[in-house]
């Protein structure tokens, strides 16, 4: 490989022969033939120049200062795999994964410090084969160990890399000396690194759930021997781990302890392996930055051959990663100083090539000036990233300095964009709302599955509240806490439909949480601060800022970082895992799969380029907010897919090898995919769907477990998104072909992919193909989805959180540089929830379709959806209305044939079910009217919608015919759904109307009887009955006592009370039937006391007795409330019970005239028969009594027995004033 | 008038020494029926605490044993009632405790728990007249448990859910009740829902739900818990979740009577 940079560099072949040669292996034809000669014996080096490239320009790196960012550069370390280079020196090309850091450091760092540094760890023996360095670097990456960047190189591919003194340097996993970035210490020397890393501590949410974010950061690896590849992927998501089992502190210090043995064993790390994404760097506090100068470049020419090969490669897509090389170069441009120390490598091994010789960068200068010329040819990828990282780029002084046009360029740049971008959080929780149409009791197969479901929602929401309150507390742990409550409620889904009724709800709430914010809307949402400070609520904005600086993750993990549940995501990862249960994943695994397929197939507006209506820009902020919330939708639907079908083939151990793989392939390669992703895919990218396919199926690969790259099915697919990546070419422009930020989008989340560890690094480099331009179909459709601008920055940006990386890298500098201290500015942007809107649906195929098929094609897109907008509301409108108007009438017609049935029938009414049948066959015929009612209401309704949401100015054609389809479609849709449920849906109310009937006429026969309302003059001014229940209450405590001596009702009281009841009973306002009972029953206890003369009346001293006259009034009244007043039931039986009829055994004299009076008004209203009361008087009998007592009572009981049937009404006038003959009786 | 939580601590202890007897009611009820309200919610609060003392088997055999001494004397006295408050215990839940005693002792089975309610919601079905007697004593002088008190809470409930409505009809506050939410099939539902909602004191109110007692602590707890929870799990609210719950007394003139109203606010 040296060879070829070696001729390069000796302009033996020219750049765009090497590059021709990289990409295009077959086609030499266009070079000339004497760089073709040099180059065709190179041939089976070919695939190996890229990775050597990437690889050398990390070594020749290492010496700039980290001071920046720690980074990484994750070069692929496929080179080490090239046949032919067995363990020669050359494999130490794999250092080439080396951080930027030189391992020596700012002499007043600890001595003690080891290298810190992962790659210490690991070396191995010479054949650095492994793929584990691959893991290694992922194992260290991001939060986890931020510091353990700089590694030291010891590979062939560097030879005059400079010694650099291993002995002491900085101790970076020092929390103490190197401490979290927030907390910068002023202090000077002292501490010459000191910030430079980012507080493992999570700033993302996850990290503060029990489970230590195992991704690539498992616990600390020892160095493997090469036979063990991947060996440090040992537990990839950390899913196998017992939560809590490991904190991030026990973590940090075994890593500690591993390094320090390290380096006490190896002084001089030999299998270094390059840190992928480490975090944000903290900036060098005291260190002062080394200006860099054009004039002292050293060599110039070499230099810019090398960025030209670079950059064709990037421009290629010869890389795996466009966005981690930009991050390199972004590094580069940063560095801050250089390491001083020229000294040639010890181990340097000979035999390289002689131009190669000499450091490429030799100087911060040198540096600068390559970042500067990669950065130059980049300018298109530049200028669309978002707004912050190109004022940032703008304001570069190096930039400035090495390259006035370029910065002139950005500058014009930043100053067009409206790309502003907000990674903000997504809005804390909010309940999915109950649905009736799904959520109802006749979806559930018996009332207890709808009561359990009922108690599950409450229960899922409960661990939800508990989660959001709880989950950021330290030493709060999801298991702990909600395990065990989250076991018991999925042993409670007994139903298998109730787990798909709980997956629903589920899977509803975690796209309404989950869902991020902003959509695509970024540009004009964005701009809503700006308007608030106009107004003058700056603080507002401030205030926002703030908030988002506080909410925001600072890191997402470096440029590559590995696949993570942020934010409330971890809470659905955490609950399935807990859950653990095989029902609950399989649902879950349907349900997603199925939605995935429904998103993914949903038919979103397609691009009409030469739409040069004044209203596409506002058009197409709606269809790419509806692309952008399907598109994320579908993405997190897919990582919990992805995660949920991999979960049981995950673990700590190390991918299999050999036998043991091959069995489990031949195993795996039986079980069939959760979902066809590979057809999707392929016809994602037929029909021009790639945009939308390839995102949520990265997603989905990226929870794969090592095997399944190994499955034909799953290469298949990788080789088809291998091919796409080096179809996709950013400087290709083209009408047809995919739209820009499309492609960036594709590339970023592809790069991201093929950097997982999971995803063997060959792949990239060893598959044969790719070089033969990945052909589309020519068959698909004239315009894609490709080739709509759908993606903006913050769609991407919210895809790719990493490329927010490149911001920070520039953000740092500038910080480090001004001495400020920096932070992200960033704005929030408000947030829009909308929902997925159903298409309608395109059934007809006829010439008639096509016409407005053709119609709208000449139209501007937001006459279509518009009138499919009201063609759906107008349809969905025009079943309710029927509802409520055709059906309601059946109903009611339903309910007097049942009361009709019912009168004829008698009380006995008939089999309810019976009586439900013949009523529907009445009934349903009348349901052929809804389609002529429907079709009626569409041709009403729909033509005036559309003329109103149309601008005036359609011209009358345009119109009529948007009206006509629009009628045509609603009347579609409305009668589609008729026919189809009319029938049902008539079926249903009747019975629903059958049964409230029958309930009604049933066990209650108090309700049978209408009941009377407030007569239309009511005021409702009566005293409430709780007033009275509790009024009468006192009156009956103090009758029953025990009560003091000046206590007691007045006559006027009692009769007012009465008086007060009578209103109360006429008003029947805020009567409900139970208080009508409660008083009833009270005003029978109130008269049994008033017969037993048993009420403690107050007054002048000497009456304590209530006047005969006026118990007979209060009577009166009583009688006259039972007959007039009551609706319901009085239990006037309980006037002769023994308990009732006994307290008149207590009074002496006893009187029984008052009792008899009762009696027989009772008769004579009709309120009890004369058999009734025979009968209770007979049972009286039957109690013990005292004797004298017993025989007063039968006497009363033939006395009234003996009274004729019908008393004339004179002798209850004269009753009224002269003792009656049980007077007479009682007291002789 | 709004109260604030350390108004009520004070008048909640003030309330404790009040016995729990018709005439020191009386007299909270002329002042103010929150105050009763109150008085109400923290006696149940004490009788809550204490209910298992009175439960236990040796327990129940004393009071059994005193009130059959006590009616033997005079059956007319009011043994059970004065033997109630003697022990500071609610004395419809010592009728009810002496009567499943008594029924044991009468009846070969133990009896069912509906039986024994309905023999308190109808003393004259007790078949010791004597007995009878003294179970309506303890049910019409129990200002806090009981059959007649438990209708008139929940006619008070209901009252309120009616006073409630004619408010939201007068103020033209559109609504779905809740038999109309039901009939849609929805499964837990509150009194009424806004279909627009509106603004109280700078919080936004989707449903009210009515509950006519005092809102105290204790009481929003097991509401929250029971409830309102499963309203905001429907999503009949639709701004975040929040914990913090506002109390306010309102007191209005309705009806010549007043009414005192507590309105919770669920942000």
């Amino acid at each position: 490989m040296a060879a070829v940079l070696e001729s390069l560099l000796r302009e033996e072949v020219s750049v765009a022969a090497v590059v021709r040669w990289i990409a295009r292996s077959t086609r030499g034809s266009e070079d000339n033939p004497g760089e073709a000669a040099a180059l065709s014996s190179l041939r089976p080096l070919r695939k190996e120049f890229v990775p050597f490239l990437l690889n050398f320009l990390r070594e020749q790196s290492s010496r700039v200062l980290p001071q920046g960012p720690p980074t990484p550069a994750k070069a692929p370390g496929a080179s080490a795999t090239l046949p032919g280079r067995p363990g020669g020196p050359s494999r130490g090309s794999r250092g080439a994964r080396s951080q930027l850091f030189p391992p020596t450091e700012a002499p007043s760092t600890a001595a003690e410090a080891p290298l810190a540094r992962r790659g210490g760890r690991r070396r191995g023996p010479g054949p650095a084969r492994e793929r584990g360095g691959r893991g290694l670097e992922e194992g260290v990456s991001g939060e986890n160990l931020p510091g353990a960047g700089g590694r030291r190189l010891r590979g062939s591919g560097s030879p005059s890399r400079p010694s650099l003194t291993l002995s002491d340097p900085p101790n970076l996993s020092n929390l103490e000396e190197f401490p979290p970035v927030g907390s910068v210490p002023p202090g000077p020397a002292g501490r010459t690194k000191p910030s430079r890393r980012i507080n493992p501590t999570p700033v993302s949410e996850e990290r503060s759930l029990s489970k230590p974010k195992t991704c690539f950061t498992s616990t600390p690896i020892s160095c493997v021997p090469s036979s063990q590849p991947s060996a440090l992927d040992t537990s990839p998501w950390g899913l196998g781990l017992p939560p809590g089992c490991r904190s991030l502190q026990e973590e940090r210090e075994m890593l500690r302890k591993e390094r320090s043995k390290q380096l006490q064993q190896s002084p001089t790390p030999t299998c270094p392996t390059p840190e992928l994404g480490s975090p944000l760097p903290s900036r060098a506090g005291s260190l002062t930055d080394e200006p860099a100068d054009p004039a002292r470049v050293s060599s110039r020419q070499r230099l810019e051959l090398v960025a030209l090969v670079y950059s064709s490669c990037i421009a290629e897509n010869l890389v795996p990663n466009l966005f981690l090389e930009l991050f390199f170069v972004f590094q580069l441009l940063t560095a801050r100083r250089m390491v001083t120390a020229k000294d040639s490598d010890p181990e340097l091994s000979p035999g390289v090539l002689d131009s190669l010789e000499s450091p490429l960068f030799q100087s911060i200068h040198d540096c600068v000036f390559f970042a500067v010329q990669v950065l130059e040819c980049h300018f298109q990828v530049l200028s669309n990233l978002d707004k912050g990282t190109l004022k940032l780029l703008a304001e570069n002084e190096r930039l400035l300095c090495f390259s006035p046009a370029l910065q002139g360029r950005l500058r014009a740049a930043y100053e067009g964009s409206v790309a502003k971008v907000s990674l903000a959080m997504p809005p804390s929780a909010q309940a999915v709302s109950f649905q009736p149409e799904t959520d109802n009791r006749a979806n559930f197969s018996s009332d207890r599955a709808f009561h359990t479901f009922k108690k599950q929602r409450d229960v899922f929401y409960e661990v939800l509240r508990e989660w959001e309150d709880h989950h950021e507390e330290p030493g709060w742990d999801f298991e702990k806490g909600l395990g065990s409550r989250i076991r018991a409620m999925m042993g409670q889904l007994s139903a298998a439909c109730s787990h798909s009724h709980f997956v629903r709800l589920f899977q509803k709430q975690l796209l309404q949480m989950c869902q991020s914010p902003g959509g695509a809307g970024g540009t004009v949402l964005g701009e809503a601060p700006d308007v608030l400070s106009m107004l003058g609520a700056d603080k507002l904005g401030r205030l926002w800022r703030l908030q988002e600086r506080l909410m925001a993750p600072q890191s997402s993990g470096g440029p590559c970082p590995p696949p993570t549940f942020p934010g409330c995501q971890g809470f659905f990862r955490d609950f399935i895992l807990s859950a653990s249960s095989f029902q609950f994943n399989q649902h879950l695994m349907d349900s997603l799969s199925l939605k995935i397929r429904e998103l993914n197939g949903l038919a979103l507006p397609q691009h009409e380029p030469n739409d040069e209506d004044g209203e596409s820009d506002v058009d197409w902020q709606g269809e790419r907010r509806q692309f952008a919330v399907v598109l994320l939708s579908l993405r997190l639907l897919a990582k919990f897919l992805g995660f949920v079908a991999f979960l049981p083939y995950r673990g700590p151990e190390p991918p299999p090898t050999g036998e043991l793989q091959d069995s489990i392939l031949a195993l795996r390669s039986q079980v069939p995919p959760v979902l066809d992703v590979r057809t999707l895919l392929q016809r994602g990218l037929q029909a021009r769907r790639a945009v939308l396919t390839v995102p949520w199926l990265v997603e989905f690969l990226s929870f794969a477990d090592h095997v399944v790259p190994l499955l034909d099915y799953y290469r298949d697919i990788f080789i088809l998104l291998l091919r796409l990546h080096r179809s996709l070419v950013l400087s290709q422009e083209s009408e047809r072909k995919m739209c820009f930020l499309n492609k960036l989008l594709l590339l970023a989340v592809l790069g991201w992919l093929f950097q997982i560890p999971t995803v063997p690094e060959d792949l990239f480099f060893l598959e044969e193909g790719p070089s033969d331009a990945f052909e589309v179909d020519t068959v698909a459709p004239e315009h894609g989805l490709d080739a709509a601008p759908v993606v903006d920055q913050q769609l991407l940006y919210t895809c790719c959180p990493y490329i927010g990386e490149l911001r920070k890298l520039l953000a740092l500098w500038v910080s480090g540089s001004s001495g400020r201290s920096g932070g992200f500015m960033r704005k929030i942007t408000p947030t829009t929830t909308t929902g997925l809107g159903a298409q309608p649906s395109r059934t007809s195929q006829g010439l008639q379709a096509r016409l407005a098929h053709a119609f709208f094609h000449n139209q501007p897109p937001s006459l279509r959806r518009t009138v499919e907008f009201v063609a759906e509301r107008i349809g969905s409108n025009c079943v309710k209305h029927i509802k409520a108007t055709l059906v309601a009438d059946l109903v009611r017609q339903a309910e007097s044939l049942l009361q009709e049935q019912l009168v004829t029938q008698g009380e006995e009414g008939g089999d309810p079910a019976q009586l439900l049948e013949i009523l529907c066959s009445q009934l349903c015929p009348h349901g052929a009217q809804a389609l002529a009612l429907g079709r009626e209401f569409c041709h009403r309704k729909s033509p005036g919608a559309v003329r109103a949401l149309l601008p005036e100015e359609t011209p009358a054609a345009v119109l009529s015919s948007a009206e006509n389809i629009a009628v045509g479609l609603a009347t579609e849709k409305a009668c589609a759904w008729l026919s189809a449920n009319i029938t049902a849906l008539i079926r249903r109310e009747v019975k629903a109307a059958v049964s409230r009937t029958l309930r009604a006429q049933g066990p209650e026969p108090a309700a049978r009887g209408e009941r009377r309302g407030c007569s239309r003059a009511c005021e409702h001014h009566a005293p409430l009955p709780s007033h009275l229940i509790s009024e009468i209450k006192d009156v009956l405590s103090l009758a029953v006592g025990p009560r003091d001596p000046d206590e007691g009702v007045s006559p006027e009281h009692l009769e007012q009370l009465l008086g007060q009841l009578g209103q109360t009973l006429r008003c029947r306002q805020f009567l409900c039937p139970p208080a009508e009972q409660h008083l009833a029953k009270c005003s029978v206890d109130l008269a049994s006391l008033l017969v037993a003369d048993q009420i403690p009346i107050l007054g002048p001293p000497a009456q304590y007795r209530l006047e005969r006259g006026q118990a007979r009034r209060l009577l009166h009244m009583l009688l006259s409330l039972w007959k007039e007043d009551f609706q319901g039931p009085v239990p006037l039986q309980l006037l002769l019970s023994p308990r009732n009829v006994g307290l008149l055994a207590d009074t002496r004299p006893r009187e029984w005239d008052l009792l008899l009076f009762l009696l027989r008004e009772l008769v004579e209203k009709g309120l009890m028969g004369r058999m009734e009361i025979e009968a209770c008087l007979g049972s009286l009998h039957q109690a013990q009594w005292p004797g004298d007592f017993a025989e007063e009572l039968a006497t009363l009981s033939n006395l009234f027995l003996a009274e004729p049937h019908l008393p004339e009404p004179q002798l209850r006038a004269c009753e009224l004033v002269q003792p009656n003959r049980g007077t007479v009786l009682a007291q002789s | 008038m709004i109260l604030t939580k350390a108004q009520y601590k004070e008048i909640a202890q003030c309330l404790v020494s009040v016995p729990p007897t018709r005439q020191s009611l009386r007299k909270l009820n002329q002042s103010r029926a929150t105050l009763l309200s109150i008085f109400s919610q923290e006696y149940q609060k004490h009788i809550k605490r204490t209910h298992a003392k009175h439960h236990t088997s040796e327990a129940i055999e004393s009071y059994y044993q005193r009130y059959l001494n006590g009616v033997v004397k005079n059956g007319a006295a009011p043994v059970l009632l004065d033997l109630a408050n003697e022990v500071d215990y609610a004395p419809s839940l010592m009728a009810r405790l002496i009567l499943e005693r008594f029924l044991q002792e009468h009846e070969e089975t133990a009896p069912s728990k509906s039986v024994i309610n309905s023999m308190l919601r109808g003393p004259s079905q007790i078949p010791d007249g004597v007995l009878a007697n003294q179970v309506y004593q303890c049910i019409v002088n129990d200002c806090c448990y009981g059959p007649l008190v438990d209708c008139i809470k929940h006619a008070i409930g209901h009252e309120h859910e009616v006073l409630l409505r004619d408010l939201l009809l007068e103020k033209n506050l559109p609504f779905l009740g809740e038999d109309q939410l039901r009939a849609k099939g929805y499964d837990k539902t509150p009194d009424f829902i806004l279909q627009v909602p509106v603004a109280v004191e700078g919080h936004i109110i989707h449903w009210i739900e009515s509950k006519a007692s005092f809102g105290d602590e204790c009481s929003h707890h097991a509401y929250l818990h029971d409830q309102f929870w499963s309203y905001w799990n429907r999503s009949w609210t639709a701004t975040g979740k929040g914990h913090s719950l506002t109390l306010k007394i309102l007191e209005e003139k309705l009806g010549g009577k007043e009414t005192q109203r507590c309105i919770t606010i669920m942000e």
